[in-house]
């Protein structure tokens, strides 16, 4: 970790501190719906930087990761509601019951050869399969929901998730914050170079004496464990959970696009690509209301053409062409 | 009599199974050939849906005839849309792929809102509720009719990769791609005339489908996941694989529907999917790569 | 390297059959603590498949692969690797997106669990195969004979006591071959490193090996020093051909 940021330039030094130290002082001068794109924002760099493990890292593509975060969010929601346990317990039933959830989907994989495209539609297939099922499950709510009840007397309990904006944002800030320095202690770890050893080649990687199996295995463990506590979160900010909002796969969509366009495989890039895509998204709102377009979905064709322009652009991501022209490279491990 | 209701359900499921087979069809060509993971396959279809719909409701044109035109519409798209945009992603990441047909597919889906709204369409055919008594059952027409064009439809298909220059070409390049450029095959005009063939598939399967369906614009995403369901099931590569496929995952969700619940229908179909990949990739009529 | 000393590596009566077809038949021989012995044959000759089995990439059919008095045959490449048998590859597998460098560390992280000392052993690696200047460049930019010789170096990384080179030389112009050969040479001689190569460079093959191995349709037609196999008839006829000799 220190190695790291010794490894930095002092300009990349100065650039990451001014900008946290940013983040941490936004809610003096930024209004309710800022904080609460920004919040947005730091969430979806959260659970973007675990998905990125997985397939920057791993090379593993998951195309179904909105199972983790419905887990997550189920798991800590339902035994706040049943069983009044708080969100610093259910986190670690969250957290277990997505691993174990991963750890099927990886072992259906691995052990049976199934890769590429063929290994995402099997992620999909299970996110799907699940999110049916929970529709038709009364113990979870089924397609009807499953709500946290609204507890005015408990506002102020920040150990229970029960509070305002304020509270979200900087608990958002803090997973954000978390899943960057997890990225870089892993991306320059033993483990992180077996990641990137089989992304890169499997065959290569095995004949160097790495058990590949393994490596996928504990890629998706994490992946899927950290996606969880994104789930915990989205459970007690959102205050509802429908399976069919939830477990859908335009929210799996949604979680990968961040890595993508701001850098598969680099610690930065999930961050950087959703401090880009959310206020896009939220920007092209505003454009189509001021253009006085009123049909809905003229935002989304406009974000559905800056997707294809970026993945035409820059495939890499935006991250490293920007480390680049800013002199900033990120050491590619 | 219970077992003659069971069978219609069955003989539905095999009708509209193979309608959807002639869309997976299209992405069986597509994905098999020029290799290209189309996430927009079901925003097509959806589109040739509201195309055959407006073609109707303008010009009282029958979907069981205009499908042919569509189709022709369909494949100059494809072999524009490959030529120009998707070509430059043929052999990138499968992510790349998957990133820029997600883009696609948003921006159809999000056209299709703005033009049409959210709301389903009904096509609203006169014949649409007319049904043939066979026997014990019920069978309707419009079922029938658009199946025995999706069957033609592939015959022609399959007769075209048979017996033509350009089928065997185009065979040829998914069999081995650099054998194919050795001997001079024009790969990126074969590329284009496949993707071309295979949103001619969509776009017929489309037409046929709005006279089963009513035409709304969520049902992208969904006929998405049906088609690759249907093709890796059917198996890859293989012709009748995606109409066999399209006939069982149609009976299994007629009859998941029925027994158990309308809403439960697909879990069956994801089951299968996951079964069929990790125990027998190759689906049940394709090569083992 | 006297007789007398226990094989490292023991290969017995091995066979492997692909759907009716034979590529390895009943093949035996055995290489000695610090040898050197090339297999040569013609295209098709079983070559690549014996390597295979003994890196544990397939299984063998018949017979029983033994190195350093333990049963391998049918381990998996990475139980392989870890017990000492390091590989290279007819067509180079570098990470192309890693550094020459980062590379090597992937290999030297298997008896180097911090990142640090194996980044150091990496350094030292890529001295000896004169990769060090080039170790910041991404393996992608590498001409082909730096990635042979990042191959052979990413291998030794993992420290083996055997190490199987498949082709080597191959495309290799014959300055490069003898480069290659001068540091596997010395390799040979400082570490008492046991090489095992597939050659159809038959420079390299006379220069480096001590023993020779010629596999023909799948079986071994001859065993011996170079000299002496050069001039075998039955090799002559099936692979080296008059020319050979002039």
């Amino acid at each position: 970790m220190i190695e790291l940021w010794r490894g930095l330039q002092p300009r990349a030094r100065a650039l990451i501190v001014g900008f946290f130290v940013l983040l941490l002082a936004a809610p003096l001068v930024a209004d309710r719906y800022v904080l609460s794109v920004l919040t947005l924002i730091l969430y979806f760099a959260f659970v973007g930087q675990a998905w990125n493990l997985m397939m920057g890292y791993a090379g593993q593509l998951s195309l179904g990761h909105a199972l983790y975060v419905g887990l997550g969010a189920y798991v800590a929601a339902l035994l706040w509601v049943r069983f009044g346990v708080g969100p610093w317990l259910g986190v670690f039933a969250a957290i277990a019951v997505a691993m174990a959830f991963g750890a099927v989907v990886g072992w259906l994989g691995f052990r049976f050869g199934v890769e590429g495209v063929y290994f995402a539609l099997l992620t999909i297939a299970a996110a799907e399969f699940t999110r049916i099922a929970f529709d038709n499950m009364s113990f979870t709510g089924g397609s009807g929901g499953l709500f946290m009840p609204y507890e005015p007397g408990r506002l102020g309990q920040w150990w229970n998730l029960r509070g305002g904006q304020l509270l979200f944002y900087y608990v958002a800030l803090a997973l954000a914050a978390g899943g960057v320095v997890l990225a870089a202690r892993l991306s320059r770890s033993r483990l992180g170079y077996q990641w990137l050893a089989v992304r890169e080649d499997e065959t290569a990687a095995r004949s160097l004496g790495i058990d590949a199996f393994r490596a996928k295995m504990t890629a998706v463990l994490v992946s899927s464990g950290m996606t969880a506590v994104g789930g915990v979160f989205y459970a007690f900010y959102y205050n509802n959970l429908f399976p069919g909002q939830v477990f859908d796969i335009q929210r799996s969509i949604e979680l990968i696009l961040g890595p993508i366009v701001g850098g598969l495989g680099t610690v930065f890039g999930p961050v950087v690509g959703a401090f880009v895509l959310t206020p896009l998204g939220e920007g092209l709102i505003a454009l189509t209301a001021r253009l006085g377009i009123d049909a809905p979905g003229a935002k989304a064709v406009f974000y559905g053409l800056t997707l294809i322009a970026i993945i035409y652009l820059r495939p890499n991501g935006i991250w490293p062409w920007l480390a680049r022209i800013l002199g900033l490279e990120e050491r590619t491990p | 009599m219970t077992w003659s209701i069971y069978l219609g359900v069955v003989v539905q499921g095999v009708l509209t199974g193979l309608v959807y087979g002639l869309m997976a069809l299209g992405l069986s060509v597509i994905f098999g050939v020029v290799r290209v993971v189309n996430f927009a396959h079901g925003e097509f279809a959806v589109v040739a849906m509201y195309a055959a719909f407006l073609l109707f409701r303008s010009l009282g044109l029958d979907p069981l005839i205009a499908f042919l035109p569509i189709a022709a519409a369909f494949f100059v798209v494809g072999f524009a849309l490959q030529a120009t945009l998707i070509n430059a992603f043929v052999g990138r990441s499968e992510h790349e792929q998957f990133i820029l047909l997600v883009g696609v597919a948003i921006v159809i889906l999000n056209g299709l809102l703005m033009l049409f709204g959210p709301d389903a369409q009904p096509a609203n055919l006169p014949y649409a509720f007319d049904s043939y008594a066979i026997g014990p059952l019920f069978i309707d027409k419009v079922r029938i009719y658009s199946a025995v064009a999706a069957l033609a439809i592939a015959a022609v298909l399959f007769a075209f990769f048979r017996y033509t220059a350009i089928g065997t070409a185009i065979r040829a390049c998914a069999d081995n791609l650099t054998g194919a450029a050795v001997v001079g095959l024009n790969v990126k005009r074969l590329y284009a005339v496949t993707f071309g063939i295979g949103l001619a598939c969509v776009g017929a399967a489309g037409a046929l489908m709005v006279t089963i369906a009513d035409a709304a614009p969520n049902l992208g995403p969904a006929y998405t996941l049906l088609a690759f369901i249907i093709v890796i099931v059917g198996g890859l590569g293989s012709m009748a694989g995606a109409l066999v496929g399209g006939v069982l995952i149609g009976v299994s969700e007629a009859l998941a529907g029925f027994i158990i619940q309308p809403s439960m229908k697909s879990m069956f179909s994801f089951a299968l999917l996951i079964a069929v990949l990790v125990l027998r990739p190759q689906g049940l009529l394709g090569r083992r790569a | 390297m006297s007789a007398s000393a226990a094989p490292l590596l023991a290969v017995e009566r091995v066979s492997k059959r692909f759907r009716g077809l034979l590529a390895v038949d009943g093949v035996s021989f055995a290489v000695a603590p610090g040898d050197i012995l090339a297999v040569i044959g013609p295209n098709g000759a079983g070559k690549t498949t014996l390597f295979n089995m003994i890196a544990g990439v397939l299984a063998p059919d018949e017979g029983s692969i033994a190195f350093a008095g333990e049963r391998i045959a049918g381990l998996a490449p990475d139980a392989i690797c870890r017990r000492g048998i390091g590989r290279t590859f007819q067509i180079v597998r570098p990470f192309p997106a890693l550094s020459v460098a980062d590379n090597v560390v992937v290999g030297a992280l298997l008896r180097n669990p911090g990142v640090a000392s194996a980044r150091r052993h990496s350094l030292a690696v890529l001295e000896r195969l004169d990769l060090i200047d080039k170790r910041a460049q991404p393996a992608s930019t590498l001409t082909l004979p730096d990635r042979k010789r990042l191959e052979v170096a990413r291998a030794l990384a993992t420290e083996p006591k055997l190490l199987l080179l498949d082709e080597v030389m191959a495309g290799l112009r014959p300055t490069e071959t003898d480069r290659m050969v001068a540091i596997l040479g010395r390799l040979n001689r400082e570490s008492g490193l046991t090489i095992v190569l597939i050659e159809h460079v038959m420079r390299a093959v006379m220069a480096l090996a001590r023993r020779v191995l010629v596999l023909h349709h799948g079986a071994a037609i001859a065993e011996g020093p170079p000299a002496a196999i050069v001039r075998e008839p039955a090799v002559i006829e099936s692979y080296l051909g008059e020319e050979a000799l002039a």
